[in-house]
């Protein structure tokens, strides 16, 4: 391969012009200047390449030599992964740290994995056996929680030479073919092209975050795509930050995609001494980190969701149920625009490319329930959750619409909630699930044949309340009747007692289907109750002034494992109570 | 180092504030040039962007003046550097950061680039020491920590430098000895640089405070760099000498109107209002430079203020500055009209880091708490105010009176401190006094253990 070595004509923000660049392809990248930055040819007109730069351009000069290296932005697999914390181009910031850059300067490299470190490789295949693409070669414990599985690359075939049976580092063959051909421990892949499986699933599981809001009432699936609109302060980071706490999924990335660093410093502080609900390990050992903070190079943020995703597919390949959080897919689209607008492109609706639709379009169809390549058929899944950042907090913009296109769960945030510091602040009337009418069997077959109906019931009251907030708007709560004050009341107490949700109080936190359920079948059942109590002619103060409305209120700090028992014993004394509530 | 200085004489455009400068070798991206006028006169430029051997380079004091024929282009080599010391407490700069207090310029300990380098996110340190700012609704409700950047979203005519001088006197209170704060004041005018000046002297805060200023008079294209100087000193100051520096920006709307001024000479597609699409990312590199790192002593906390045109939240300034920023504090022109003091609405205000900041050994166990079901009684509160204008007192329950009387009690009271100094007790007490005005029963037993 002969080297391409051209020379910077221009530079504006972000991108450079490059003369000399005949033979070049598109997306291959490239190094730049002096430094030797990271860019990667986005356009190429007659011997000239346009870049965008993944470092700081500040400085370059024309002139400075520009060497093509003729392949794609890669990222590094292999084990290793787990625990670390990247830039959107792999670069590993606790490395860099520990060799001192507590501020990123210009050309640093390090390589994204370590490959002198040794691992212990247990083999599963033998000299004489057979490989496929995607087969399970042997597997390394890569943290105390997840067994990384080295798999054969897509397309390695062949018959097995020799194949190691210990200790294994990123420097040799883990195993040679009989053709000669090796594998190692690590494997490049391109960040933009989607890792190849045997066939995608329809799904059929949800996606389990533990949130009341979300399990029951509007569920994602694993493998399924959710999208987090609010205005800023609505509370999507921290949404995003509770699912990679608690989300049910064996591997988590997080990408902070033009975010905040303090936020950050958050994560990267907590993950590591925050105990994995399930397993009680920390959940950094499950957990991959991409950071691009908001004063990082705007290319590099556009490169980091790919750089997330494709490690999320390379879990899945491995047959785990990974979960991959954008925060915020708006600033990766901001970033798309910003070079757009460099390279003087054409504008469509509010200076984004014409392209930005087909484009998330690319990243968001990257999740999925997939049979994974190789011989056992084994089954993986990247769920996405992106939080988008809409601007004004206007749901009509292009970022917040594309996304809606192509996103199974809608949860909308409020500001309105927000602010009355009702958090997860989510808009239950104008959010969606796509995915429930699939789940509604695991509803009834996982957890209770009620649930499927109680929370269809939930859904009404909320519907209803709506409907009587706008009445009291005009007549005033006072002229309602019996029982539609009723009705309102109850449709507060859901509201109060199973939608509103702490992330900061433990035993809430984190609730179990089987609370889910039995939060709401107490609900209902005071509702019941209440209702009768209203014919036999009880006053509705009497009945809101009832001790068991409080607690259900405070249900929520009843702990998963008491919940059956507590949950058995309110629902009698709901009975009870309202019950013997006597006509006065 | 070139001995040669090399002097071009090649502008072939100027508008607005931008030169075109032909056959320019070796000029970097962001490099600072002298421009040399027929008179002798000297300008600074900065190269904005190159294509082949022609440079666009904006002037900073402007371009009228300039011609095509005589004037000369020098680049100098160096990125925008400003020279900081310890010597700078208790001065003046103007927006570039030369003395316009009458003094000499003093002798830099270093020089260091204006646009500073993003910060490892691992090497942050989380921030979570609290800061008593003595302002009931800043610490009760929305509580600011050091390392953090809270904005204050005003209005015309609201009184936000007001309220943040209190803040910086008041925390200068409660924080330790090697507090320190920085000014960077961004095309206001000479009387709000009169009333800084004046007032930062009178409450002997100038001592441990630096001020950088350019008024509305001076040249737009200073803006750009005046935020970025006062965030270089501070960074001198808080990672290098240990300080914990405070640094406040006024006025963002300015700095923003600013940068839009040069994106539409430059002739770029305009996104949102004819502001930069990169304005995000701009802001960003100003306002990301708040916090901590590890193993430094010091902390950087920033609070900018800026303008809402038409008190409009949505308007891309508030907007992008509350997507970066860890929170906001909004201030709200009834509650103004209505002569509360400071007339913050606490409805739409927020603190991301509030929750690493309060608590058990830090204030009080009940306190987040506490803010939570403030926060709820009074949009309670607000909406029965709603309907009363609507169905009148009769259609009110005995309950919603209560919350009523609750959240007008919490705005005189509570919000409407006025120009005095709470600690944080003090704060939490009335908290949980006004909360008492409610039945135990709407507030979940949570005021009742406050005490």
């Amino acid at each position: 391969m002969n080297e391409i070595i051209g020379k910077i004509h221009g530079v504006a923000g972000p991108t450079v012009i490059a003369s000399g660049m005949a033979g070049a392809k598109m997306n291959t990248i490239c190094l730049v200047g002096n430094d030797g930055l990271l860019g990667e040819i986005i356009r190429i007109q007659e011997s000239y390449a346009t870049l965008q730069v993944y470092e700081d351009t500040g400085g370059l000069t024309v002139g400075e030599g520009v060497v093509s290296l003729a392949r794609p932005l890669t990222v590094t697999l292999g084990p290793g992964l787990l625990t670390g914390i990247y830039d959107g181009i792999q670069r590993p910031l606790a490395v860099m740290k520990d060799a001192g850059a507590d501020f990123i300067g210009k050309g640093i490299k390090a390589a994204a994995l370590d490959r002198d470190k040794s691992w212990q490789f247990t083999p599963l295949k033998k000299a004489g056996d057979t490989v496929e693409p995607g087969e399970v070669l042997g597997t390394i414990p890569e943290t105390a929680r997840i067994t990384h599985r080295v798999m054969a690359p897509p397309g390695v075939r062949g018959v097995i030479k020799e194949i190691k049976d210990e200790f294994v580092s990123g420097k040799e063959p883990v195993c040679v073919l009989e053709d000669g051909a090796t594998v190692g421990l690590f494997q490049e892949w391109p960040v933009r092209v989607p890792r190849p499986f045997k066939e995608k699933l329809p799904p059929r599981t949800p996606f389990i975050t533990g949130q009341r809001i979300f399990d029951t009432l509007l569920p994602a699936a694993e493998g399924g795509t959710a999208i987090v609109p609010g205005g800023f302060g609505t509370g999507k980071t921290i949404v995003e930050q509770t699912i990679a706490k608690f989300g049910r999924s064996d591997i988590v990335i997080y990408v902070g995609c033009g975010e905040r660093g303090n936020e950050m410093t958050e994560i990267l502080t907590d993950f590591p001494t925050l105990k994995d609900p399930e397993t009680g390990m920390p959940l950094s050992l499950r957990t991959v980190i991409v950071v691009n903070t908001s004063n990082m190079p705007v290319a590099a943020r556009e490169a980091s969701i790919f750089t997330g995703v494709t490690i999320a597919e390379y879990f899945r390949d491995m047959g785990y149920n990974v979960a991959i959080l954008a925060d915020s897919i708006s600033r990766w689209a901001e970033a798309l625009r910003e070079i757009s607008s460099r390279l003087e492109e054409m504008p469509g609706e509010e200076g984004f490319p014409p392209y930005l639709s087909t484009q998330l379009g690319g990243f968001y169809e990257r999740s999925g329930r997939v049979k994974c390549l190789g011989p056992d058929d084994r089954t993986g899944s990247v769920t996405i959750v992106s939080a988008v950042s809409p601007p004004g907090g206007d749901f009509s913009e292009p970022v917040t619409q594309s996304s809606l296109r192509f996103a199974g769960a809608l949860w909308a945030l409020d500001p309105d909630l927000a602010y009355r510091r009702h958090f997860p602040a989510v808009n239950w009337q104008a959010s969606f699930s796509l995915y429930y009418p699939q789940l509604r069997d695991w509803f009834a077959r996982e957890v209770s044949p009620e649930l499927p109906d109680l929370r269809d019931r939930l859904f009404t009251l909320l519907q209803r309340q709506a409907e009587l907030k706008e009445i009291i708007q005009i007549i005033g709560v006072e002229a309602l009747q019996e029982s539609d004050r009723l009705t309102l009341e109850v449709a507060n107490l859901a509201r109060d007692a199973f939608l509103k949700q702490s992330v900061f109080n433990e035993t809430d936190a984190f609730n179990t289907y089987e609370k889910q359920y039995l939060m709401l079948k107490a609900i209902f059942s005071f509702h019941d109750n209440a209702e009768a109590a209203l014919k036999r002619g009880v006053y509705i103060e009497t009945i809101v002034d009832s001790p068991s409305r409080t607690r259900i209120l405070r249900m929520r700090d009843i702990p998963n494992d008491g919940i059956s028992k507590e949950a058995g014993e309110l629902i009698e004394e709901i009975e009870n109570e309202l019950g013997a509530t006597e006509e006065l | 180092m070139d001995l040669i200085v090399r002097e071009y004489r090649t502008i072939s455009y100027i508008s607005g504030p931008l030169i075109f400068a032909e056959k320019i070798t070796g000029g970097g991206l962001g490099e600072m040039c002298v421009i040399t006028l027929p008179g002798g006169e000297k300008r600074t430029g900065q190269i904005l962007q190159l294509k082949g051997d022609r440079a666009v380079i904006q002037v900073l004091e402007g371009t009228s003046g300039i011609d095509t024929d005589s004037a000369a282009v020098v680049p100098t080599g160096e990125v925008a550097t400003v020279g900081v010391s310890k010597e700078m407490f208790g001065r003046v700069f103007n927006g570039l950061g030369a003395p316009i207090d009458g003094l000499p310029p003093i002798i830099p300990d270093k020089h260091m680039p204006v646009n500073g380098l993003p910060m490892n996110p691992v090497a942050r340190e989380k921030p979570d020491f609290f800061i008593q700012t003595g302002i009931s609704s800043i610490d009760g409700l929305n509580t600011l920590v050091r390392g953090q950047k809270l904005p204050i979203f005003s209005g015309a005519g609201l009184p936000a430098n007001e309220l943040a001088l209190q803040v910086v006197r008041q925390s200068r209170v409660s924080e330790a000895a090697d507090f320190c704060v920085i000014l960077g004041a961004m095309g206001i005018t000479s009387r709000e640089a009169f009333f800084f000046r004046e007032s930062l002297g009178e409450t002997g805060a100038m001592e441990r405070t630096i001020a950088f200023i350019n008024e509305a008079s001076d040249p737009t294209i200073e803006r750009l760099f005046t935020p970025r100087i006062a965030l270089t000193t501070a960074e001198y100051l808080a990672f290098e000498k240990g300080y914990h520096v405070m640094v406040v920006l006024t006025d963002m709307t300015a700095y923003c109107e600013a940068l839009r001024e040069i994106g539409s000479a430059r002739e770029e597609i305009p996104g949102r209002r004819s502001y930069p699409g990169y304005m995000y990312t701009d802001l960003a590199s100003l306002y990301e430079r708040a916090g901590r790192l590890h193993e430094r002593k010091g902390s950087i906390t920033m609070m900018p203020i800026l303008t809402m045109p038409d008190d409009d939240i949505t308007h891309p300034i508030p907007d992008l500055t509350g997507y970066i920023t860890e929170g906001q504090i909004v201030l709200s022109r009834a509650l103004h009209r209505k002569g509360v003091y400071p007339p913050i609405d606490v409805m739409p205000c927020l603190s991301r880091l509030m929750n690493l900041g309060i608590g058990k050994g830090k204030t009080r166990d009940v306190h987040r708490a506490l803010a939570d079901n403030l926060y709820s009684a009074y949009a309670r509160g607000a909406d029965v105010r709603r309907l009363v204008t609507i169905v009148g007192e009769e259609g009110m329950t005995e309950l919603d009176r209560k919350f009523l009387t609750f959240s007008e009690e919490f705005e005189k009271r509570f919000i409407g401190q006025g120009a005095g100094n709470r600690t944080i007790d003090e704060t939490l007490d009335l908290g949980a006094e006004l909360l008492s005005i409610l039945p135990e029963r709407e507030i979940a037993g949570v005021a009742r253990k406050v005490k």
